[in-house]
């Protein structure tokens, strides 16, 4: 990246811009971001802005600006990844997937949802499945996959717990595990400094 | 490669597939079968991993998790297939990304290196709709039509991942108008309706129906208006995360915006392999369409009887 978008992307101080998270912003390259002219087509294309406050422009124009605080926002977590905008964006910009390396940011610094959390962590990462179907829960739908004439389990990690292991083990090499924990840290740290708040 | 069969794939499940509409597996199995194609199974695959969750969680992490379930299909010498747009979505955009990227690629093997694996690329991940359309050709799948319905008016519905981003799909581009699906629906004799905003997303995918469900619900009400607007009878699909959120989302979409919607919904969602396998004079028990139990809380969350209805009026 050239020196001139490197100061751009770090120049627009908000309050809450730590320039650490606008080093994040550029080393994951959303320079491309800087091609937008701010026509509004990504926003004008998008369903779920069309029912919530999520603005894509607008999240887009934060993150070029270093503006933290479109992580902390639940609004990048309702883009349903439609791709709309991405192929409309007249400046080639690939927006979803801009959207995605923000949530990569995001996770990484303590802001997930609960909810997303947990699939991630008691779901993916204990069973290599995004949907399981083991667990005395999920029992009735191993019944129902043999009223199908299915076996009660598919040929998948559920059948093979050494491939369980296998999805682990390149999960812990790769980082997941560790980016779950440093989240969850954060998270409780955050949680503890909000009731102390409340408590004062 | 058996003699019988003219083709052969890997069958990737995905998760929602065989862990919550296995019928659309057994339909899939079936239909593929029936066709003389063969599907193997890929021992050990994992989530794909989903696009919008985990790839959104960490990128590195999507990559070598997709990159290990395409090895197993190359090591088996086939392309993977998918019936999930959101599987089709991760394996198809990894494949590509990495057969553009050399130096992501080497990291990922290194990566799989240790599980002894080796990543190589040389096999296309493919959806159903693909092999339907562009491996067998439409031409092939009329041969096997039997029966035809007189007057079935379906809203078909593609979901995104199936046509975009365009420049990694087999389309030719197309994305803002597909036509594909259509056609494949309309040699069982149905009719494809036109309805507004026909390729809006249904509202599950990217995160959304885990962080709020009232938004994805909000996506899937707007679509159940036009559909039920334009009049149609059922509908078809090619992914079983819109499935579950046209079936069970109808079920929400009822009970959170009741008041805003009129009747409450009631259509049928049928997966494409479903419809083509009734045409093509195919038991139902095989396609997933006889419910042979007494379970509570288990899919199809709305009932289907009106097509099966549909079927015995016009095509027995
Ligand atoms: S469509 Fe592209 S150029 Fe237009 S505002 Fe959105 S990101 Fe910027
Ligand atoms: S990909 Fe996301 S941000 Fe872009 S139009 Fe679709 S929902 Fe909106």
């Amino acid at each position: 990246m050239s020196e001139n978008v490197e100061k751009y992307i770090k120049r627009k101080v908000y309050k809450s811009t730590s320039s650490r998270i606008a080093q994040k912003f550029v080393d994951a390259g959303l320079e491309k971001i800087r091609a937008c002219i701010n026509c509004g087509t990504c926003t004008g294309s998008c369903p779920s802005g069309r029912r919530t406050a999520y603005r894509t422009r607008s999240a887009i124009r934060r993150a070029l600006t270093g503006d933290e605080s479109v992580l902390k926002d639940i609004d990048i977590w309702l883009c349903s990844t439609c791709y709309y905008c991405y192929e409309r964006c007249p400046r080639d910009i690939p927006v979803t997937d801009m959207i995605i390396k923000l949530r990569n940011i995001a996770v990484e610094e303590g802001y997930i949802l609960d909810s997303h959390f947990g699939l991630a962590n008691d779901i993916f990462y204990a069973t290599g499945h995004g949907v399981p179907a083991t667990g005395e829960n999920n029992k009735k739908w191993r019944d129902l996959r043999e009223s199908y004439g299915l076996p009660p389990l598919p040929p998948t990690v559920h059948s093979y717990p050494e491939a369980v292991k296998e999805c682990q083990e390149l999960m812990n090499a790769v980082g997941f595990r560790k980016l779950l924990d440093n989240a969850a840290k954060l998270k409780e740290e955050r949680a503890q400094a909000a009731k102390k708040d409340k408590e004062e | 490669m058996s003699e019988d069969y003219k083709w052969r794939y890997g069958f990737f499940l995905g998760c929602v597939i065989p862990n919550r509409y296995p019928m659309i597996e057994a339909s899939i199995r079936n239909v593929f079968d029936y066709l003389g194609a063969e599907l193997l199974d890929l021992p050990g695959a994992s989530c794909c991993p989903a696009p919008g969750v985990f790839r959104a969680f960490h990128i590195p992490t999507w990559f070598v998790i997709a990159a290990r379930n395409i090895s197993i299909a190359e090591e088996l010498g086939v392309s993977p297939i998918t019936g999930c747009n959101g599987c089709y979505g991760t394996l198809r955009d990894a494949w590509y990304e990495l057969e553009h990227d050399y130096d992501k690629k080497k990291e990922v093997n290194e990566y799989l290196a240790k599980i002894g694996r080796t990543y190589k690329g040389n096999f296309e991940p493919k959806h159903v709709i693909q092999a339907f359309y562009l491996d067998m050709g439409l031409d092939y799948l009329k041969d096997f039509i039997k029966l035809k319905f007189s007057d079935l008016k379906v809203a078909v519905h593609y979901g995104c991942h199936i046509v975009k981003p365009s420049e990694k799909r087999p389309w030719n581009g197309e994305y803002e108008a597909p036509r594909f699906l259509d056609e494949i629906v309309e040699i069982t004799g149905a009719k494809s309706i036109d309805y507004k905003d026909k390729y809006m997303c249904c509202g599950a995918g990217g995160a959304v129906r885990t962080a709020v469900k009232e938004v994805a619900a909000d996506f899937t009400r707007e679509k159940l208006v036009n559909m039920r607007d334009a009049g149609v009878d059922i509908i078809i699909n090619c992914c079983p995360f819109c499935h579950l959120q046209l079936d069970l989302g109808q079920v929400e979409v009822n009970n959170f915006y009741g008041d805003v919607i009129g009747e409450p919904f009631h259509i049928p969602v049928i997966y494409i392999t479903q419809l083509l396998g009734v045409a093509f004079g195919m038991d139902p028990n095989l396609l997933g369409l006889i419910k042979n139990h007494e379970l509570q809380g288990v899919s199809p969350f709305i009932s289907i009887d009106p097509f099966l209805n549909i079927v015995k009026e016009q095509l027995i």
